[in-house]
């Protein structure tokens, strides 16, 4: 693995790419059929020799908790590991508004047909069909596994099941646990996963972090691990890996990701030759609190879940100072509900997200930085009465009031799109399994399901799909077919990577810099997000290409990471992170530049519909731009997979 | 605004740990304890010093990882937040800041502020779950469960597993972690079959741990950032009971 120090390329025109044809091995038959026959038609292991195979499992999110915990229970050895000091604190814990599932308890004509068409929809039609209809089916299932291990969804006094509506979705199909939806899922998964690992199939490796995959005979047959407490170098055998490490929001510094989130298992599993697909589509989420100075170390999401009863405007005179109640009526411009009047306040994440965008861009921007617009609930209040909205929102409202010093419940909340979530990820075929046989991939660490844009609840639907519902079959499916030879840790392959991580290491404590991590970290950031953030064009693209290598020429010359590698350093941990944000960044701006077309999260200002709507190219862009390493320094290939639309109809998305 | 911090620095878990000085400037009341903290560690670096250890992760009062003692007292003066959610504007110019670690024999101090909480992992381990393995559940909605029945497992749900509770009580006990873990599950109708039985396994655990026992105190809901209520330590106690009587634990002990 070479560490790319320099600048690498300087990007003046469009480099040239080798290209290829991806096949994602989608079963034959009826989009209905294909996940069932596929499972009969898949081998299975012999219960006996399930125990014979060990797995790797990087992550307990969602994806990784429930992954680890299903193939424990199947007699599979596994091995789990995070970064955090227990699993049950994976980033997951902080998803908040609530899980889709097709299960039309309301009659309101849901279905898995309606769950699929509108994922792919709201998708902007760059996600593989096969696989979101597969998601929308197991959709049913996981809030049956859910409700049986415990998880205190919310209720109706009847006793049954409550839901209500989100971003992008004309039906009432979101599970919720008040507003700790991702925290009482992923406690479900943990609950689980401990189960196993009292039972003894899971072994648990809290504080570790995954720092390179070790590829032998063309498969994926270990992982280098640093232990965060004594800083040692270990190295694991596996007859797979699945990683199940998160998306890579933080390559833009602030977002409302947890500090710990990065991109390091998938960018050393991409230069492992890994294909990594549209890294470009990343989601802007249009309900966070707005920045309020310079020391910000992360955003704070007020749940999209809001929307439901929230009423977003701005004042229609620029730069109006009054307190909010003291604007009448007329003088409020409610400008999602007079442009789409059928989805209203309800309209997918990236059209809220730029309407919000544009206002402010216009100088109609609300609060001392005028970096907002209000999220109001004075009419639901109304309605309804404090009560109810209390029981609905309590806590974010309390958040939001402990942050902001403001009562929500008196005065709008201020809010304001910012990075959230990844859509882009490493590739997967319809087994999940990356372009390196033996590496699984799942949740937001893959490209899969989401398209262009993801709708909300529906990223802790695809974690706990593909954690408890898939994987546990095609893992058996592989390793009933795939011939493993005996592998040790004394083999070469290891010897080296274990090698590339400790000479990291000395590096970075052999540089005595002047600049600390983070202030490299915020510099990135901060041109991520004017260059590829909510709007991009061939110009700032172009400009962040050559930014970024000087800047990352600049931090490993002159980064400071004090103490040492023997025990625990925080700032070396940050500081490997941070410089594989950078190479990360910039496979981010170009991807975004060859993709002359505007999709979802991606928003390519030269290409919109007359009123501003994002302008696809079907023609010549429906496909999956999976990128493979070819060396440093070097442009990477392009891998193309085609997407077919059977089931659904290319349209221009319309949500008016 | 301008603090004294007196910040509890300590190399490793067998090194003696001492409380340092440090005067920090230009700290702003919109920010966050953390951010503040950041602030400390930014200008240690640029000094050349190791900056201060401490677990934070989604610095909005979920994942449970920050906890810090700050003047006595675990996540702050402010009742009901963590440590991440607590905001300078609680501070004045000039006061006097004192940061410690957890202090509890089952929590050994790693680093600084950093401590090792996996025994509360190991009292999950030991019973805190339903056994339901995957694919083998049916229809959500077969089993219905009563609005306040299932509310009030969500306010025992909400537990973050910070150890504030273990930091603040006077013996060290992790009662009301243990009882919102068995109050969640135990109020369910998914989790009546092993309800006695999981109370009196995860108690032999907490003991194992080395914890202390309850002596009705009530640090512990005091300086809770999810406001758990005690009343979950009654149930758990009552469950134990019932538990101990049928037999449970003792097979498996
Ligand atoms: C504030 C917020 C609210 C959200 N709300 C919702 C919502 O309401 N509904 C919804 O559907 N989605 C929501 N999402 C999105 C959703 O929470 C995430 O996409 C999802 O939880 C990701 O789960 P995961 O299992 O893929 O990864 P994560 O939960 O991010 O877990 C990653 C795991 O990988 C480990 N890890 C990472 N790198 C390494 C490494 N190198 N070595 C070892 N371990 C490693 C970590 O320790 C962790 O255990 C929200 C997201 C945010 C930020
Ligand atoms: S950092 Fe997650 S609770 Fe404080």
């Amino acid at each position: 693995m070479a560490t790319e120090t320099s600048p690498a390329v300087t990007v003046t025109q469009m480099p040239t790419f080798t290209e290829a044809t991806l096949d994602p091995g989608v079963p034959p038959g009826p989009i209905e059929e294909k996940w069932e026959k596929h499972k009969f038609n898949m081998k299975l292991v012999n219960p006996a020799n399930k125990r014979k195979f060990t797995i790797l499992v990087l992550g307990t999110g969602l994806a990784g908790a429930s992954a680890a915990a299903s193939l424990g229970e199947l007699g599979y050895n596994v091995k789990s590991f995070c970064f955090q000091d227990s699993p049950r604190r994976a980033h997951s814990i902080a998803a908040q508004g609530g899980i889709n599932a097709a299960k039309n308890y309301r009659n309101d004509g849901d279905s898995v047909f309606r769950l699929f068409y509108d994922t792919i929809k709201g998708g902007d039609y760059r996600a593989r069909e096969a696989n979101v209809y597969r998601l929308a089916q197991i959709s049913t299932n996981i809030i049956d596994q859910c409700v049986a291990q415990g998880v205190p969804f919310a209720r109706e006094y009847g006793g049954l099941l409550d839901t209500r509506s989100f971003g992008g979705a004309q039906v009432s199909r979101t599970f919720y646990a008040r507003g700790q939806t991702g925290q009482q899922l992923l406690l479900g998964a943990y609950q689980a996963l401990s189960r196993q690992i009292a039972a003894k199939t899971v072994e648990m490796h809290p504080r570790t972090e995954m720092l390179d995959l070790v590829v032998i005979d063309g498969r994926a047959r270990g992982v280098v691990i640093r232990d965060l407490i004594t800083g040692k170098i270990e190295t694991y055998v596996g007859d797979a890996v699945v990683m199940a490490t998160g998306g890579y929001s933080n390559v833009y510094y602030l977002s409302t990701n947890a500090k710990g989130c990065n991109a390091s298992a998938i960018w050393r599993a991409y230069k492992k030759g890994a294909y990594l697909a549209n890294p470009c589509f990343t989601q802007i989420h249009p309900t966070c609190i707005p920045v309020a100075g310079e020391s910000q170390s992360k955003l704070t999401l007020m749940s999209e879940s809001l929307r439901n009863d929230g009423r977003i405007w701005v004042p229609r005179k620029a730069d109006d100072k009054r307190n909010p109640n003291d604007i009448p009526e007329g003088e409020r411009n409610y400008y999602l509900e007079e442009r789409y009047p059928a989805f209203g306040n309800l309209v997918p994440r990236d059209v809220a997200s730029r309407a919000a965008k544009a206002v402010v861009d216009s100088g109609y921007g609300v609060g001392e930085l005028k970096n907002g617009v209000y999220l109001d609930f004075s009419t639901a209040i109304k309605r309804l009465g404090e009560h109810v909205i209390k029981d609905r929102y309590g806590n974010l409202f309390d958040m939001y009031a402990n942050i902001t010093g403001e009562d929500p419940y008196k005065v709008p909340m201020r809010i304001y799109p910012a990075l959230h979530y990844t859509m882009g990820g490493l590739w997967v075929d319809y087994n999940l399994m990356s372009s390196i046989p033996g590496l699984f991939v799942l949740g937001e660490a893959n490209f899969s399901d989401h398209g262009a844009n993801r709708l909300g609840a529906s990223a802790l639907m695809q974690g706990l799909s593909d954690g408890y519902f898939v994987l546990p079959y095609t893992m058996g499916n592989y390793l009933a077919q795939a011939t493993l030879g005996k592998v040790t840790t004394d083999d070469p392959a290891f010897k080296e990577a274990q090698y590339t991580v400790d000479d990291q290491v000395k590096r970075f404590l052999a540089i005595k810099g002047t600049r600390t991590v983070d202030s490299f970290h915020r510099e990135l950031g901060k041109l991520m997000w004017d260059d590829c953030g909510m709007g991009r064009t061939a110009e700032s693209l172009q400009h962040a290409l050559t930014k970024i290598p000087q800047l990352r020429a600049e931090f490993w010359a002159n980064v400071n990471v004090p103490g040492g590698g023997n025990d625990l350093n925080q700032e070396l941990e940050k500081a490997g992170r941070v410089a594989d944000f950078f190479e990360l960044a910039e496979l981010i701006c170009l991807d975004a530049l060859h993709r002359n077309e505007s999709c979802g999260g991606h928003f390519r200002e030269e290409f919109q519909t007359p009123d501003g709507e994002a302008l696809r190219d079907d023609e010549n862009y429906a496909y999956v731009a999976a990128w493979q390493y070819a060396g440093a320094g070097v442009s990477p290939i392009l891998n193309k997979e085609p997407l077919k639309f059977d089931y659904v109809k290319l349209s221009q998305r319309s949500y008016k | 605004m301008k603090l004294h911090l007196k910040v509890w620095r300590q190399k490793s878990g067998n090194r003696q740990g001492h409380l340092v000085d440090y005067e920090l400037d230009n700290v702003s009341p919109d920010e966050s304890f953390l951010e503040m903290m950041d602030l400390l560690n930014e200008k240690l670096i640029e000094k050349g010093e190791e900056p201060v250890a401490f677990d934070h992760d989604c610095r909005e009062g979920i994942c449970g990882s920050c906890g810090m003692v700050i003047n006595g007292i675990a996540h702050g003066p402010k009742a009901a937040v963590t440590t991440c959610q607590l905001h300078m504007r609680n501070f004045k110019d000039g006061d006097t800041v004192v940061v410690e670690p957890w202090r509890a024999s089952p929590f050994p101090i790693i680093k600084d502020l950093v401590v090792d909480r996996s025994a509360f992992d190991r009292i999950i381990q030991a019973g805190g779950y339903i056994s339901v393995s995957t694919g083998s559940a049916p229809d959500a909605n077969t089993l219905p469960v009563g609005k306040e029945q299932s509310d009030l497992a969500m306010d025992a749900a909400q537990c973050i597993a910070c150890g504030a509770c273990v930091a603040a009580c006077p013996n060290g006990s992790a009662m009301l972690f243990t009882a919102a873990k068995a109050a969640h599950l135990g109020l369910l109708p998914q989790g009546q079959p092993e309800r006695n039985r999981r109370a009196v396994l995860m108690i032999n655990q907490q003991d194992a741990e080395g914890f202390g026992g309850c002596t009705n105190i009530g640090e512990c809901e005091a300086v809770c950032p999810k406001s758990i209520s005690m009343d979950f330590i009654a149930r758990l106690n009552r469950d134990v009971l019932v538990g101990t009587i049928a037999g449970a634990g003792r097979v498996e002990a």
